[in-house]
């Protein structure tokens, strides 16, 4: 068997309205338009990830919350609804999918000999969050691929950022060594916004953009200094600045995602691309790629 | 006589439901429950309206409003522990009743009805154990994430107009944990405990708060305990039933159990109104009666141009108009603005004396605290009235050259008149603003003069 590999990192925010405003068939609500420059960013991307020969989608969500460590999906197919709480009256959305539980179970294990606290989900009554549910859609709408599900572990908020931080990349290695050891091509995927504080009022037309800005000019300096870090390869500076930057912009980096995912990429020295960054109700948005290949060209 | 029987504290967790057999404090709650549910049983209660922390939203608040949801639900956390199918009876009438109650009180809010909506653990923990048999219908509101005491206030006070209006024996049911710090690696569930000592012993004080019957001082002391605790969502679910049975310490406490759920405080408390106060409480510096909103962002349509730094103004959600607050002038004294706009007008709610924060009466009060009558200067009083109206036209973008008609409201005609008319003259000479003058018997604090006023915008 080939050695397995990572063949993108993606930061890939979840928030509903961009499903929303892209109409598709599996989503009840229906929109006239909205929020373009996101939608083209990940429309952008589904082509560069048609082009890339993979295997399975890992993708960490915050919006499944575990408190007893961390939790894989170990279920092998899922048919549900999956409604938004928050913005239901925008996403409720069918969904039908695969999940590559062998790769589950070994990141699973892995994660638990590096001293995390693991555990499989195996109820088959379990609702998929729309955290995943909506990072896979914007980047394969077809479901044509299982997916790894990891929650975000509640304990990451008992502790100060630093150590959080500390488990995620440890959790991202576990995740690393997994892939490698499955022989299998994995597009791995962080579901999480940068700065996320959001608006506590709805235009009557969700979408009239006329009302979409951030929420505060200091979250978007924050957003931005983020981006310039991804775009220069500064990972390390980037895992450096983390726990101010959520702090300070109210970041959803809090649930662990982009740190997970700078572990599982072994801290990357060489540029992301940056396809979109937009507000989605006040909090900040980026479509960012990192591509492990690149690093082989610039090397 | 208030509909509001009884008010319940209780937890979120699924052990009592799902696991109780695992853990004599599991058990302990299950059966604790049990005996909550006979209390509701025997108050014939009509209603369960239920606050739960582990409901987020971001939108305002959310009212469930689906009369029968039904779902086979699983905890993300606890899926282990199993499954639970549900079917609820919703009260989908008293659902449109609390949003328009909410909504008249300032709030941004909104019911949710949608097939396959999730339904939050502690609200399914709390109706398979309190209300097995639906034999009550409830009403479920949302835990805001960034909602603060004042907001949460209100949203209490919401659901009381509500209920009053529509007079239906209740019963809140606030779901929330006390301590909320859970242990992060799995534990032996016979030997579940508090997870630190301090929680344990805050947790405790609260219990002696809640057993005296001292609602209003838990909710009071909330931020402190969560600062202290890890207060489950800063005691939210607290804040919200305290201001919704009426904010005061007169209740029959009653601490049925107090046990470990992985580490978390969770408690089963029944509150039953009565006429015996523990003590005073002290003065409350949240207690609003209209939200005004403090992000006036989304309100691009609106002229901003005003005193921006004191002024609230939200979207009252018809087009168009836009609800006016200001802490620069005196709080309004029930569910109303400071000033209304519709179109290029401006309506001002009745405006008094009284001073912004401080409540006082310049010129005195009319009566003494024993009710007695006093000297007052209503010369002090008409010019501090028109200050204030100056304010809140100002605020909202206007100006007290721009009022149009003026009512004004005297207690005492015959003696306050003319000394109230010559401050009058001094504002308003050349203005032009037409102007009715009524004797009334009273106002509702102890002032002699109050005004009624419309501008342009």
């Amino acid at each position: 068997m080939s050695t397995g590999e990572i063949v993108a990192g993606i930061l890939a925010p979840h928030p509903p309205h961009l499903v929303y405003a892209e109409n598709p068939p599996q989503n009840e609500p229906s929109a006239e338009c909205g929020w373009e420059v996101l939608r083209w960013g990940y429309e952008r991307l589904r082509k560069k990830l048609e082009s890339i020969d993979y295997d399975v989608l890992v993708v960490h969500s915050p919006h499944w919350r575990t408190t007893v460590g961390h939790h894989f999906l170990g279920v092998p197919h899922f048919k549900s609804i999956s409604v938004d709480p928050v913005f239901p009256n925008l996403f409720r959305y069918h969904y039908e999918l695969d999940v590559d539980v062998d790769l589950a179970e070994s990141i699973c294990a892995k994660a638990e000999n590096a001293g995390l606290v693991t555990q499989m989900m195996r109820n088959p009554d379990f609702r998929v969050d729309y955290g995943t549910i909506i990072s896979c859609h914007l980047l394969n709408p077809a479901w044509d691929k299982p997916i790894v599900g990891i929650s975000s572990s509640r304990a990451y908020y008992y502790y100060n950022n630093e150590v959080g931080d500390r488990e995620m990349l440890a959790l991202g290695e576990a995740t690393r060594q997994a892939v490698e050891a499955s022989g299998k091509k994995a597009v791995l995927i962080a579901s999480n916004s940068l700065s996320h504080r959001h608006f506590t009022e709805e235009p009557e037309v969700p979408e009239d953009m006329r009302n979409e800005h951030i929420y505060h000019h200091g979250q978007y300096l924050w957003d931005m200094r983020m981006l310039k870090l991804m775009k220069e390869g500064k990972s390390q500076q980037l895992m450096d600045e983390m726990p101010d930057f959520i702090e300070q912009a109210v970041s959803e980096c809090k649930e662990g995602c982009l740190s997970w995912l700078m572990g599982a990429l072994e801290m990357p020295t060489y540029p992301a691309e940056v396809y979109a960054y937009g507000s989605v109700i006040g909090t900040g948005n980026a479509i960012v790629e990192w591509d492990p290949k690149s690093a082989e060209v610039s090397s | 006589m208030s509909n509001i029987v009884m008010g319940l504290v209780v937890p979120g967790q699924p052990h009592p439901l799902l696991a109780a057999d695992q853990s004599p404090a599991w058990q302990s709650l299950q059966d604790s429950f049990d005996k909550a549910r006979q209390e509701i049983e025997a108050s014939d209660a009509e209603l369960l309206v239920i606050y739960s922390t582990q409901w987020p939203s971001v939108i305002g608040h959310q009212i469930q409003a689906d009369p029968e949801p039904e779902w086979v639900h699983v905890d993300e956390n606890w899926h282990a522990m199993g499954s639970i199918p549900y079917k609820f009876k919703m009260d989908a009438e008293f659902a449109d009743a609390y949003c328009a109650a909410a909504q008249a009180r300032g709030l941004h809010s909104r019911t949710v009805a949608y097939k396959g909506f999730p339904i939050d653990t502690g609200t399914v923990v709390a109706l398979k154990l309190l209300n097995p048999d639906n034999r009550i219908p409830a009403c479920v509101v949302s835990c805001n994430m960034y909602a603060d005491r004042a907001e949460t206030l209100v949203l209490g006070k919401a659901a009381r107009d509500a209920i009053e209006a529509q007079n239906k024996k209740t019963v809140a049911v606030a779901v929330t944990a006390l301590s909320n710090r859970m242990f992060t690696q799995p534990i032996d569930p016979k030997e579940d405990k508090i997870s630190s000592l301090k929680d344990d012993e805050w947790n405790r004080k609260l219990l002696e708060f809640f057993a005296e019957g001292r609602l209003e001082d838990v909710s009071q002391l909330a931020r402190q305990f969560t600062a202290q605790a890890n207060g489950d969502n800063k005691l939210k679910a607290i804040w919200w039933l305290a201001a919704l049975m009426g904010q005061n310490n007169r209740y029959q406490g009653d601490v049925i159990d107090y046990q470990p759920v992985n580490g978390s405080g969770a408690a089963i408390v029944s509150l039953v109104p009565s006429t015996e106060a523990a003590m005073n409480q002290e003065f409350d510096e949240d207690d609003v009666e209209y939200y005004g909103g403090d992000r006036k962002v989304l309100d691009s349509g609106s002229d901003t141009s005003g005193d921006e730094e004191n002024v609230d103004a939200s979207a009252s959600g018809q087009t168009g108009d836009t609800l006016v607050n200001t802490n620069a002038a005196p709080k309004p004294v029930g569910a109303y603005p400071h000033a209304r706009r519709e179109g290029d007008t401006l309506f001002l709610s009745g405006v008094g004396p009284r001073q912004a924060g401080s409540d006082a009466i310049p010129g005195g009060a009319v009566r003494s605290d024993d009710g007695s009558p006093a000297d007052y200067d209503v010369e002090a009083q008409t010019r501090a009235v028109i200050e204030n109206v100056k304010t809140i036209l100002e605020a909202s973008g206007s100006s007290l050259e721009k009022v149009i008609d003026v009512t004004v409201f005297l207690i005492d005609m015959d003696r306050d008149f003319a000394a109230f008319n010559k401050v009058y003259k001094e504002y308003f000479e050349t203005i032009g603003a037409t102007r009715t003058t009524l004797a009334i018997t009273a106002l509702p604090t102890p002032i002699a003069v109050e005004f009624k006023v419309i501008a342009r915008a």
